[in-house]
């Protein structure tokens, strides 16, 4: 699906290999996976467990390096950089959506978003403004903004991580697991969440689910299994 | 320091535990500098506060000189050799003796100080002692009663004070200062301690030292030569160095347990991209703040501490170096405890944020 815009601006991944050490042999995680996700398109993929989805978003996101194959974020070739510059790829051009909402217990809603923008040297108190508004768009307002994780539900939880990763403008989104905390209502609002946000900020958007119900809002719909992606023929 | 001095403030118990702890150890290092410094003062101060540069001490031919006032002697033939050496006015002969002064207020403890004027502290009042007279530390005349032109007995011998001079001490006795033929009367000592100079050891005194038997040290060296002035402070300096080393270790400990709990958040900023090197700084930073905070209290409760201590006739030294010292040794010794345990923050692998098991 449009090649050459995926290069430029979304995500690639091309003929990628990745094995783990097994005992005496290597277990292949991905066999020759290839991928094109283009701006504004949400991919989903799906499959069971130990199937390698994890892993196919580990390497999108520059946390693993695989063993052969090119992987373009943004129309960065993300084999070619070093950690340094692989950590700063994440800080701009990557989002990820966590299967826990992993947010820092020590910060409010708003502080979330805050902290990545201090991360890429911005000012907090000059991106408030901005934050604010974003987590209104996922649908967190108010007074919630100001509360701290523990005094959030899961699904709000889910919204503030949503917004933190939306928050650095990525070209990227990783979304590993949204629902797996969820109930099926949350859960669906927040998957049309994600494919309104794929839309609005034309992000190319990766998410791995193992909840079928939830995936007609995606453009797309892979299978892994085995290290393997293919068409999902079930959609 | 974003997320720093937001955990601090989220985790306040925890910090404010860990800052009291750090309080507790500067006020007890403020408490024992002041109090090491103070006895340095207490026992060494008429030696210490001398207008020369250094001391001669010397031995029969035969013994072998030691840097002690007890044990050293110095002969008139060592005497006339030096002086001849070094001229009259640059070697002067220093008597020191412990001894028991009885005036009509009360009776004290002395160290009896033979020396000539030059080597007297400042005059409050009077004039410099001559044969028959005494000079008496500020302190000591007024516990006791004594003014000028009265009389006091020292030892055996019953001396009119000449002189009310600014408070010395030597042994943790306050001085009175007399004449080198009084010191005799009174020490019963046939020739003086020492010799004071006022050249540098060097390699000029270095060939009397041969020739006579004596031994020349600077001033600052002579302080050994007090009875158990170098173990009194040797033993004080060696709990301060356990209450620096206990801090870096506490401190160490609480960043080592802090760290291991933040791995999982440590883990998500690195995957947003935090670098390794923002949360080593972020971390240390918030090392800092708690170390600022806790020495900078402990520091006033210790200053306040001394102060009603040194107000109640206890040995304190309270000065910018008793506050400033402690303080800065246990904020860099605290960073470097928190910096080893904050390295771990570089082994973190964003990858566990995404569920992985490493």
């Amino acid at each position: 699906m449009t090649t050459a815009t995926a290069l430029s601006t979304g995500l690639a991944l091309r003929d990628v290999v990745l094995t783990f050490p097994d005992g005496d042999r290597r277990l292949t995680a991905l066999d020759s996976v290839s991928l094109e996700v283009a701006p504004g398109e949400l991919t989903a993929i799906v499959g069971p467990s130990g199937s390698g989805k994890s892993s196919l978003l580990a390497v999108a996101a520059t946390l693993l390096r695989p063993d052969s194959g090119q992987v373009v974020v943004g129309g960065l070739d993300a084999g070619s950089l070093s950690a340094r510059q692989a950590t700063a790829l994440r800080r701009t051009r990557i989002g990820i959506v966590f299967q826990q909402s992993n947010l820092l217990a020590s910060l409010t809603a708003v502080e979330q978003l805050l902290a990545v923008a201090h991360l890429s040297g911005g000012s907090p108190r000059g991106s408030r403004g901005r934050a604010e508004a974003l987590l209104d768009s996922v649908g967190l307002s108010g007074a919630r903004q100001g509360r701290r994780p523990h005094q959030l539900s899961g699904g709000e939880r889910q919204r503030v991580n949503i917004a933190r990763a939306l928050f650095a403008e990525p070209s990227v989104l990783l979304v590993d697991e949204p629902t797996s905390a969820l109930d099926h209502e949350r859960g669906a609002q927040i998957v049309d969440l994600l494919a309104d946000v794929t839309r609005e900020h034309a992000t190319a958007t990766v998410m791995v689910t193992h909840d079928r119900e939830l995936l007609d809002r995606a453009d797309r719909v892979l299978r892994m299994e085995d290290g393997r992606l293919s068409l999902d023929c079930r959609v | 320091m974003y997320v720093a001095l937001r955990d601090i403030r989220f985790a306040r118990g925890r910090f404010a535990l860990m800052g009291a702890v750090v309080t507790l150890i500067t006020t007890l290092v403020v408490f024992l500098y002041g109090l090491t410094g103070g006895l340095a003062s207490d026992a060494s101060s008429a030696v210490a506060d001398l207008p020369v540069q250094s001391i001669v001490f010397g031995a029969p031919h035969g013994a072998t000189p030691e840097v002690s006032f007890s044990d050293s002697g110095i002969d008139a033939a060592q005497q006339a050799a030096w002086q001849s050496a070094l001229g009259a006015e640059a070697v002067q002969p220093l008597g020191i003796a412990m001894s028991r002064m009885t005036a009509t207020g009360g009776a004290t403890a002395v160290s009896v100080i033979g020396a000539s004027a030059p080597l007297l502290p400042p005059l409050l009042s009077g004039s410099a002692p001559a044969d028959g007279q005494v000079a008496v530390s500020r302190t000591t005349a007024s516990d006791d009663g004594v003014t000028v032109g009265g009389t006091v007995t020292v030892g055996s011998q019953r001396l009119t004070v000449s002189a009310i001079t600014a408070d010395r001490s030597y042994g943790h006795a306050p001085s009175v200062w007399t004449t080198e033929s009084t010191w005799q009367q009174v020490s019963g000592a046939q020739q003086p301690s020492a010799l004071a100079l006022t050249t540098a050891a060097g390699s000029g005194t270095a060939a009397l030292d041969r020739a006579q038997n004596t031994d020349t040290v600077s001033r600052g060296a002579a302080l050994a030569g007090i009875d158990g002035y170098s173990a009194e402070q040797g033993s004080l300096q060696l709990i301060q160095g356990f209450l620096f080393a206990v801090s870096a270790l506490v401190i160490g400990a609480f960043f080592t347990v802090w760290t291991v709990q933040r791995r999982p958040d440590i883990a998500v900023l690195k995957a947003v991209g935090a670098s390794s090197g923002y949360l080593v700084r972020d971390a240390l930073g918030q090392a800092l703040i708690l170390l600022l905070l806790g020495t900078f209290t402990g520091a006033a409760i210790g200053l306040l501490g001394g102060a009603l201590l040194s107000g109640g006739g206890m040995p304190f030294t309270l000065g910018a170096a008793t506050v400033a010292v402690p303080v800065l040794a246990m904020v860099l010794l605290g960073l470097l405890g928190a910096a080893l345990a904050v390295r771990r923050i570089t082994s973190v692998d964003p990858l566990t944020a995404l569920g992985a098991n490493r």
